[in-house]
C-alpha cells in the first residue's frame, strides 16, 4: 500500500486488509457470481480434501500409504467423535460433519499460507455454517422426536418451581448457540491472522530490531496452526453436540 | 499524506475505501460468499458421500478384518504347535519307553544265550572229559597189556637164559599171578 512507505507519522499498519474480497479477474463490485479471492481459496480448500481423501485413498491398501493413512485417521477422528458424542443413531449423518469438519479445517490451514485469504476469518461463511447446522438440527429434532422435542428445554430434574425459568434460560442459550458457534470460529481466525498481520508491521517498523516481532510471529503462527485445527474440532464437536440434543432431546 | 494513490489502489469492494473498518461486516460482499461457500459445500459433500467415505470404510473394514482373520490363524497355529509339541513329547515318551524294553530284552536274550552256550560249553568240556578218560583207561588197558607181555617175553627170556626149558603156560600163569598181586 501506497501509505505504508509513506507513513512518516509512525506505524501505519492494515491488519484487515487480507480479509478484503476482491474480485479476481475485474475491478468491477463483488456480485454474486463474481469469482473472487473466497472463491478461490475455497475451491483450493475443496481441492485439497478430494486430493487427500479421494487421491489418498486411491491405493486401497490394507498397510496404508502415508496419504491414505492421513485420509483414514481424517475418517476416524469425525467418525468416532460422532459416534461418541451422539451415539450409533447419528452416524447416519456422518457424511455432513465429516463435510463440514474438512471445509473449515481445510479453509484454516490453507489461509496459513502466506498472501492466502481465510474464507473462515468471515462471518458471512461461518454464519451460513453455523445457521446450517442450527436448522437443520432444529428441523431434525422436529421430524425425530414431534412435540417431545421441546422436552429438551423443560429440565425435569430441576425443581418443579425453577423449571419456567429455566425453560426461558434454556430456549435463550439454545437460539445464541448459531451466533456463539459461528462468531467463535471467525473471531478465531480473524483476530489471529489480524495478529499476525500487526506483529509483521511492527518488524517493518523497528528497522534492526525486527527480530523480535518476527520470533513472535513465529511463535503466534505456530498457536495459529494449533488454532486452525482447534477450532475445526470446536465447530465439529458441537454441531455433534447439538445433534445429539436433536435426537436425543431428554437430559 | 498521498491521497491520490492510495484511492486508486483501493477497490470499491475494499474496507478501508467505504471505511466500515471491517471487511466481514462489508454486506456487498455476503451474496457472493455464501453463494460460493454453498458451492463448495456441495462439492465437498458430493466427493466425501459418493467416493472418499465408502471407500475409506471399505479399506477399514478390510483392514479389520484382515486382522481378525490373522490372529485367528495365529491363534490356530498356535494351537497346533502346542498340540505339535504335546505329540512329539509323547512319542519321545514313548521311543524312551521302547528303548528301555528293547534293552531289556536284548539283556534277556544275551543272557539266554550266554547260559545256552555255557552250558552247551559246559557238556562239551564234560563229554571230551569222558572221552579223553576213556582214552586214558585205553591206552592204560594197554600199557597193561603190554607190560604183561613184555614180563611174559622176559620172564622166558630169563628162564631160557638159566638155561631151563619151561612151558609158556606155567610162565604165564605166572606173571598174571604176579601181576594180579601187583595190582
Amino acid at each position: 500500500m501506497a501509505t505504508e512507505t509513506e507513513g512518516g507519522s509512525g506505524l501505519n499498519i492494515h491488519p484487515m486488509d487480507q480479509f478484503v474480497v476482491q474480485p479476481l479477474f475485474s475491478d468491477g463490485p463483488v456480485g454474486m457470481f463474481t469469482v473472487t479471492n473466497a472463491t478461490l481459496w475455497m475451491a483450493i480448500a475443496v481441492v485439497c480434501t478430494a486430493l487427500l481423501l479421494v487421491l489418498g485413498s486411491r491405493g486401497r491398501s490394507v498397510v496404508p500409504s502415508r496419504a491414505q493413512s492421513v485420509a483414514e485417521l481424517a475418517y476416524g477422528f469425525v467418525h468416532k467423535m460422532t459416534e461418541d458424542v451422539t451415539g450409533k443413531d447419528g452416524l447416519k449423518y456422518f457424511p455432513y460433519i465429516m463435510t463440514l469438519f474438512m471445509f473449515i479445517v481445510m479453509a484454516n490451514s490453507l489461509a496459513l499460507l502466506p498472501m492466502s485469504f481465510a474464507p473462515t476469518s468471515h462471518i458471512a461463511v461461518t454464519a451460513v455454517l453455523a445457521l446450517f447446522v442450527f436448522i437443520g438440527v432444529t428441523v431434525l429434532g422436529f421430524v425425530k422426536n414431534g412435540a417431545s422435542f421441546l422436552g429438551l428445554f423443560w429440565v425435569s430434574s430441576a425443581p418443579l418451581a425453577l423449571r419456567p425459568v429455566l425453560a426461558v434460560i434454556e430456549l435463550i442459550s439454545y437460539f445464541v448457540r448459531p451466533v456463539s458457534h459461528s462468531i467463535r470460529l471467525a473471531g478465531n481466525i480473524m483476530a489471529g491472522h489480524a495478529v499476525l498481520k500487526v506483529f509483521a508491521g511492527f518488524a517493518g517498523a523497528l528497522g534492526i530490531f525486527a527480530f523480535v516481532p518476527v520470533l513472535a510471529i513465529t511463535a503466534i503462527y505456530a498457536l495459529e496452526v494449533l488454532v486452525a485445527f482447534i477450532q475445526a474440532y470446536v465447530f465439529t464437536i458441537l454441531t455433534c453436540v447439538y445433534l445429539k440434543d436433536a435426537l436425543h432431546p431428554h437430559h | 499524506m498521498a491521497t491520490e494513490p492510495t484511492t486508486a489502489v483501493l477497490t470499491p469492494g475494499d474496507a478501508s475505501a467505504d471505511g466500515s473498518g471491517m471487511p466481514q461486516l462489508n454486506f456487498d460482499t455476503f451474496p457472493n460468499q455464501i453463494f460460493w461457500l454453498l458451492v463448495a459445500l456441495a462439492a465437498i459433500y458430493f466427493v466425501l458421500s459418493r467416493i472418499a467415505l465408502p471407500r475409506i470404510a471399505s479399506v477399514l473394514a478390510e483392514r479389520q478384518g484382515t486382522i481378525t482373520n490373522d490372529i485367528a490363524a495365529a491363534e490356530e497355529l498356535k494351537h497346533k504347535a502346542a498340540e505339535a509339541e504335546k505329540a512329539y513329547e509323547k512319542a519321545l515318551a514313548d521311543a524312551r519307553a521302547e528303548a528301555n524294553r528293547i534293552a531289556e530284552e536284548t539283556k534277556a536274550e544275551m543272557q539266554e544265550e550266554l547260559d545256552k552256550k555255557q552250558a552247551k560249553a559246559e557238556a562239551e568240556i564234560a563229554a571230551q572229559q569222558a572221552e579223553s578218560e576213556k582214552r586214558i583207561d585205553e591206552i592204560r588197558a594197554n600199557a597193561t597189556a603190554s607190560v604183561e607181555e613184555v614180563a611174559k617175553a622176559t620172564a622166558q627170556s630169563v628162564v631160557a637164559a638159566m638155561g631151563f626149558e619151561a612151558e609158556q603156560d606155567r610162565i604165564d600163569q605166572a606173571v598174571d599171578q604176579r601181576l594180579k598181586e601187583s595190582a
